[in-house]
């Protein structure tokens, strides 16, 4: 009778009642299977954390979608155009500029040709994008309006 | 490895994979290069406050009309102008001047003091004003620094005659043209590439007001501004006058230094629709600048209390010429009244105008400026005729003002 029991609780429950080896097999078999996911969590966290990091940054530098260091627009392309154009001069003689992508290109095969710019390689094309988005011309006319005027008494 | 170290070796990495993967041919400029600016910068050593900076890297700083007020330009208000890096380490003691090019006789080396102590000291006032003074506002917009108003100044610039120097090296009667070469640096940080080599016709070299200085108003010229020494064509583009000189090239052809061809300092031979594409043959030299005038006082903004009676006062300057007249008008071109007008010290140095005026009623005002120069020619109201690269606009200054 008591057999019976002992081997009907083996029975139901297996997986505490199975003595030797085959326990250990199974115990590790499970964690080798859960194992990649406790690895993907807890390098999704580490992740999450690093992009906050990156955030709070990235923050700190952009205001009105501005680059403050670079003072150029922040739009995909913008750091290849801070890291390339900036290598050599500052940044402010792209953001006082506008141009067709045209006008740009032309900026950039003549600095090729008289200031020992490099071929720019895959990043022409990333640049062009970014300044013909950003920086084109405005028509202005023969003469603007008087813009901000800052009033006093005289 | 711990997260910090694990996010910082992989910006790191990225970053590395950035900068390798944009640069595919040629050197990479981005070793030897001083960094560009990180901070935003207020003011440049040795310079106003309140001068506008277009550009740190290279150094491009404009002066506001009402900073300009005074008759001779105070030297901390002088604009600045730089196609390259500011030499470094400047040995005036050792500092020398070459004459040299196909059209002298003999190289010859002159030491500062020696260029001091041989020839006779001449001081002129002398307007100074960059060839893009007023860029801005061309539509479509031209490339380069966006230059307002301020790219000008008049002030009392002494050395020696360049003529004096050129005689006594000894020119041969070939000559059409002198060149300079000076000591700043290619931004690239190519210590053999010259930045910019102009220069004059033999004939502007040779006026006695063609200067060869190494002071502004009785002191050192600022480092940005030359020091120790400069060339001073007064009405020509300021670019024709060169700094921190350290050779003179007389040549027999129209010199051809970096900045003189191209599209660099040249309009076109006729004159464009706005935005053509002007191919490059068709392109000629700017030589003398063309009539304008600033008002510097007041400062654009003023609100005026009923009929009270304020001065309008500026500068006006014509190239190689005199002004004749300058007008202001209230009311948007209907009408103009006449200024006073003073003489001019010297030749190419500006002139001063005032007027007292009133604002008739209540409103908004703009106050124009307009001169004629000695030929009778004038500045346009609007933006004159186009160019590529958006130079000598000469449009009329004009100033916004409130009675209230």
């Amino acid at each position: 009778m008591n057999l019976d029991q002992e081997d009907l609780e083996k029975e139901t429950d297996p997986f505490f009642h199975i003595d030797g080896i085959v326990k250990w097999v199974r115990i590790v078999f499970i964690i080798i299977l859960i194992s990649p996911f406790v690895l993907y969590f807890t390098a999704k966290i580490d992740i999450e954390k690093q992009e906050k990091i990156v955030e709070i940054s990235a923050e700190s530098l952009i205001e009105n979608g501005i680059d403050l260091e670079s003072g150029l627009i922040v739009d995909e392309g913008y750091e290849v155009v801070r890291g390339t154009c900036g290598a050599c001069h500052s940044l402010s003689l792209v953001t006082q500029n506008s141009a067709t992508r045209e006008g740009w290109k032309d900026v950039i095969v003549w600095m090729q040709k008289t200031q020992k710019l490099w071929d720019l390689g895959e990043s022409e094309v990333v640049i062009l994008d970014y300044l013909e988005k950003n920086y084109a011309p405005k028509e202005q006319g023969r003469r603007a309006s008087l813009k901000n005027i800052e009033w006093y008494e005289l | 490895m711990n997260r910090k170290n694990f996010i910082s070796s992989s910006i790191i990495a990225s970053a590395a994979a950035f900068f390798g993967a944009k640069i595919v041919v040629g050197e990479n400029p981005l070793e030897s290069k001083e960094s560009v600016n990180t901070n935003p910068i207020k003011a440049i050593q040795g310079k106003h406050e309140e001068l506008i900076i277009l550009n740190p890297k290279p150094w491009n700083a404009e002066t506001p009309p009402h900073l300009l007020d005074d008759k001779i330009t105070p030297a901390d208000r002088l604009f600045v102008r730089n196609n390259g890096i500011i030499p470094k380490n400047i040995d005036v003691n050792n500092w020398t001047l070459t004459i040299e090019g196909e059209s002298t006789k003999t190289k010859k080396t002159y030491t500062l003091k020696e260029l001091k102590s041989k020839f006779k000291h001449y001081s002129y006032q002398l307007t100074l004003e960059c060839g893009g003074n007023g860029r801005k506002e061309f539509s479509p917009p031209a490339k380069g620094n966006q230059w307002d108003l301020g790219a000008v100044g008049c002030p009392k610039w002494t050395g020696v005659r360049l003529k004096d120097v050129l005689n006594d090296a000894g020119m041969k009667s070939d000559a059409v043209y002198i060149g300079y070469y000076g000591k700043d640096t290619h931004l690239t940080g190519d210590l053999e590439k010259v930045v910019i080599s102009r220069g004059v016709p033999i004939k502007k070299a040779l006026e006695d007001e063609a200067l060869i200085a190494w002071a502004i108003n009785g002191e050192d010229l600022p480092v940005m501004n030359g020091y120790p020494l400069r060339l001073v064509f007064g009405g020509w583009p300021a670019s024709t006058s060169g700094k921190w000189l350290s050779k003179i090239v007389v040549r027999n052809k129209i010199h051809d230094g970096p900045k003189m061809g191209g599209y660099s300092y040249r309009i076109p031979k006729y004159p464009v629709a706005p935005g053509t594409k002007v191919p490059v043959e068709d392109m000629k030299i700017i030589e003398e600048m063309p009539v304008k005038s600033l008002i510097t006082y007041p400062k654009t903004g003023a609100l005026i209390k009923g009929t009270k009676i304020f001065e309008v006062r500026g500068h006006a300057w014509a190239g190689d010429l005199s002004i004749k007249d300058v007008s202001v008008s209230l009311d948007f071109g209907v009408t103009w009244k006449k200024c006073k007008l003073s003489e001019a010290v010297n030749k190419n140095a500006w002139q001063h105008f005032n007027i007292k005026v009133f604002l008739p009623q209540k409103g908004y005002y703009e106050i124009w400026a307009k001169a004629i120069d000695s030929n009778g020619e004038m500045q346009p109201m609007v933006v004159p005729n186009w160019n590529p690269k958006g130079y000598l606009n000469n449009a009329c200054h004009r100033i916004a003002v409130k009675r209230i």
